[in-house]
């Protein structure tokens, strides 16, 4: 019994210790990002939450490759990026969309492309959706499968969460607002939208291309169509015909050298091709 | 002499443990406060009394009303509790009192199984077999219904399991005393066992509620995820909890503080909700 308590003791004081100092050593984390802005060999990276987790995991290769690097990944949309490589306060900015006219001033790095489609499941005798078409399901004016050439069956609209840059792209394509979507299931990641609509033959759905393509390639009983008879392949995407897709860019004032170059060299070299399909996006080259 | 020393060191051990975390739970609760400020000061009522939720960075663009999801979340709580309840138990009795030895100690290893089981995997089962199937009756098959009947799955073992702990406890001289007195299996039973293991039943009903009210992943996947009030068992709904999981990735300002209001809430519900099983068994729990 008494040794019993005693080491119950030991393992409670080791516990605490443990515990203790990961406090410490988690306050040492913060300060040191606090005041490390200075110290060379950190990239601050900021803006669109699209392309954060793509640098995210870029920048993290890419420590490992450079031990005294340190790759700080913040997300605020692809204004913020704008804005933030524009005044400096990001050494690299991030925008999931090209530049426009008055940003010129800046240079935008592409490194991936992000392609979006709409899929239906596989029994669906429905071969392809014009624009119309497609809004007016989204926007419940067209509710069943039979005004557009299908079976009698009510459609179930399947339609992003809110904020995902997924929706944004697609509401944006289609120039509809989020109020306008009458869905009938709202989903989260790529993964879910396919498992969604594979499930449910009266359904349609959209999600990132490269997933779509890997999964029917999988034997997943979905349909990928085609927009305005363009097939929907990553080749597409990658050769800019597919009309639903956009790109990953990195934004910079003019052309930069040193560790930011090395960093966008890096995110552009076919080294990171499996970082950039693994989140369904498509390579550049 | 030894021993207090020892005691006493013990004594501050288990009090730092305690403290650490106590606190953490105060952190948490201070960081959701926080964290949500900025919202609850630009939308304000607007949680209670906006028309619809569409969220935007910029509180001002968007509508932020949370109810239909509070009451998403209740509906799903209840639906499930009112399932695993009973079902859980009816099972822990039918362990305890009717099973034969070899068959109760199987079936209590499955019940554990299934509390080891992780949420996810009931989703991705509810969601490729629960769904198609309620899809044939009813479209579009993800909905109030399935979130119900796989949160009743999930919640059962632990109301199962507590209950079967708590009967197991019983002094059995009560029910050789209900015996002596002539009473049936069934009478004993119900008025004598039940109600000695009342404490540790009412505890597994309190905590497989709270496991309902706080599953995430599954309810995802099943419930559909549309901001409404349930009209019907087939509607799909969503509950707080999975507004915070879906959104968050991409949330901004506002936006993100937003859902910070959504966990707010959900602390608040399940607050209410503990305060008002505290306030029904008050006095009860403990016999």
């Amino acid at each position: 019994m008494k040794r019993f308590k005693l080491s119950a003791l030991v393992i409670i004081s080791i516990m605490s210790a443990g515990l203790l100092s990961a406090c410490n050593q988690s306050t040492a984390d913060t300060s040191a990002d606090n005041d490390s802005s200075a110290v060379t060999g950190k990239l601050v990276l900021a803006g669109s939450s699209t392309v954060a987790p793509l640098a995210q995991e870029i920048g993290q290769r890419f420590e490992q490759e450079h031990p005294n690097v340190r790759v700080d990944v913040q997300t605020g949309g692809s204004s913020r990026g704008i804005s933030d490589a524009r005044s400096g306060l990001a050494d690299i900015g991030m925008a999931s969309r090209a530049l426009k006219e008055d940003e010129r001033d800046l240079t935008a790095h592409t490194i991936a492309l992000d392609g979006i489609c709409v899929i239906l499941h596989a029994d669906n005798p429905v071969e392809s959706l014009s624009d119309d078409q497609v809004r007016a399901i989204y926007r419940g004016q067209l509710t069943n499968w039979n005004e557009v050439g299908g079976q009698d069956a009510p459609i179930t609209v399947v339609n992003k969460a809110e904020g995902r840059s997924t929706l944004e792209l697609f509401l944006h394509y289609y120039g509809m607002e989020s109020t306008e979507v009458e869905a009938s299931v709202v989903i989260g990641d790529n993964e879910q939208g396919i498992k969604t609509v594979s499930t449910n033959p009266a359904s349609i759905g959209y999600v990132s291309i490269g997933a779509a393509e890997f999964a029917a390639e999988d034997g997943v009983s979905i349909k990928l169509l085609p927009m305005d008879g363009v097939a929907p392949t990553t080749q597409n995407v990658r050769n800019g015909s597919f009309p639903l897709s956009r790109p990953l860019n990195l934004i910079t004032q003019g052309d930069v050298d040193g560790l930011s170059r090395t960093f966008i060299d890096y995110a552009q070299s076919s080294e990171v091709n499996d970082l950039i399909t693994g989140l369904y996006f498509v390579p550049t080259q | 002499m030894n021993t207090t020393w020892k005691d006493r060191l013990l004594l501050s051990a288990l009090r730092l443990s305690a403290a650490i975390s106590g606190v953490i739970i105060v952190l948490i609760a201070g960081l959701l406060v926080y964290e949500s400020l900025p919202a609850l000061r630009a939308v304000g009522l607007g949680f209670l009394t906006d028309s619809s939720w569409h969220p935007a960075a910029q509180a001002e663009e968007g509508a932020f009303n949370l109810l239909p999801m509070v009451a998403g979340t209740l509906a799903l709580t209840l639906g499930a509790m009112l399932l695993a309840g009973p079902l859980g138990l009816l099972s822990a009795i039918f362990c305890q009192t009717y099973a034969p030895l070899w068959l109760a100690g199987l079936y209590r290893r499955v019940i554990e199984l299934m509390a080891g089981v992780p949420s996810v995997v009931y989703g991705l089962w509810g969601l490729m077999v629960l769904a198609p199937i309620i899809l044939k009756w009813q479209a579009p098959g993800v909905s109030l219904l399935a979130g119900i009947l796989i949160l009743a799955l999930m919640v059962l073992p632990t109301m199962a399991l507590l209950s079967d702990a708590a009967l197991a406890k019983v002094p059995l001289e009560y029910k050789r005393g209900a015996m002596a007195l002539g009473m049936s299996r069934a009478r004993t039973l119900w008025c004598v066992s039940v109600p000695a293991a009342r404490s540790g039943i009412i505890t597994g009903f309190i905590l497989a509620t709270g496991r309902a009210l706080g599953e995430t992943m599954a309810v995802l996947m099943v419930t559909g995820n549309v901001v409404q009030y349930p009209s019907s068992l087939f509607d799909p709904i969503r509950a707080l909890t999975s507004n915070i999981a879906l959104e968050m990735a991409y949330a901004m300002n506002d936006h993100r503080s937003a859902l910070f209001v959504s966990g707010l809430m959900l602390t608040l519900v399940v607050s209410i909700l503990i305060g008002l099983a505290e306030f029904i068994t008050k006095g009860r729990t403990h016999a």
